[in-house]
């Protein structure tokens, strides 16, 4: 059962991937790009993740996927459906088999040995968080505020700055 | 249950595939998407790792959480940028914004 339900979400993981670098549309691009990290959520449910499968489904697929939305919309012009692929197409796709191709190679040739899976509880990485990773905690929060002042900065109006 | 390996290799195939969404699109916001579909590959990898190979410690699940955080910082200021482009030179195609090109 876990067998078929692993099949079937890497399918849609993988599907939704794919289709977000074929489709013609942008629009349906962000659409098969939601559909792909739900299903990665779906991946990590399997891992007994849960937390992390939450995190997931929040933020990628409320906010990331909302904003990429809005950009669609702010930047959408008639020029949108020539934009398509660039010339070197062919050439990217045999980067991208290659690149699998070799990290399919390693993650074959280098197996380490697996621990039995267990668990994690909300509480224990809670508290690993604000424990032993409170400082890196603290600069990713510095991060998020540097980024966001500095996307409003960039994105704001020129007539109304001073 | 399934192999550690089955995990990696789905991961190494969304890597592949953003790979190709960044190398081949023409758009900046498919190029946005593709990245994103690394981040998660990325993400899959290290979570996978975690949870196979260090169960007791949570040092995979904790910089996937970073990851995340900083996947999210990265999307809000690149699509400023994207927006402030397109109001100076009404495209978003990547191959017409040349302006630094020798």
């Amino acid at each position: 059962m876990t067998w078929f339900f692993f099949f079937l979400i890497s399918a849609m993981a993988l599907g939704g991937g794919l289709g977000v670098v074929a489709a013609r549309n942008v629009v349906h691009s962000a659409l098969f790009l939601l559909l792909s990290l739900l299903a990665v959520a779906g991946l990590y449910v399997l891992l007994l993740t849960e937390f992390l499968a939450l995190v997931q489904i929040f933020i990628y697929g409320g906010a990331i996927i909302i904003v990429l939305l809005f950009a669609i919309m702010l930047t959408r012009s008639r020029e949108f459906p020539r934009i398509t692929d660039n010339a070197q197409w062919p050439l990217a796709a045999v980067a991208a088999l290659l690149f699998f191709g070799l990290l399919t190679f390693a993650f074959l040739v280098n197996r380490p040995e697996a621990d039995e899976r267990s668990r994690v509880a909300f509480t224990d990485l809670g508290r690993s968080l604000f424990t032993d990773w409170a400082l890196p905690f603290e600069i990713a929060s510095i991060v998020l505020l540097i980024a966001l002042v500095g996307a409003i900065v960039i994105a704001r109006d020129d007539g109304r700055r001073g | 249950m399934i192999d550690l390996a089955f995990f990696q290799i789905v991961s190494g195939a969304l890597f592949a595939i953003g790979l190709y969404g960044v190398l081949a699109r023409r758009s900046a916001v498919l190029v946005l998407m593709s990245i994103e579909l690394m981040l998660n590959a990325v993400n899959l990898n290290l979570i996978a790792s975690a949870a196979f190979l260090d169960p007791s410690r949570f040092t995979g699940l904790i910089i996937a959480i970073f990851v995340i955080t900083v996947a999210a910082a990265e999307v809000g200021l690149a699509l400023a940028i994207v927006l402030r482009i397109f109001r100076n030179r009404a495209t978003v195609n990547l191959d017409e914004i040349d302006l630094m090109k020798g």
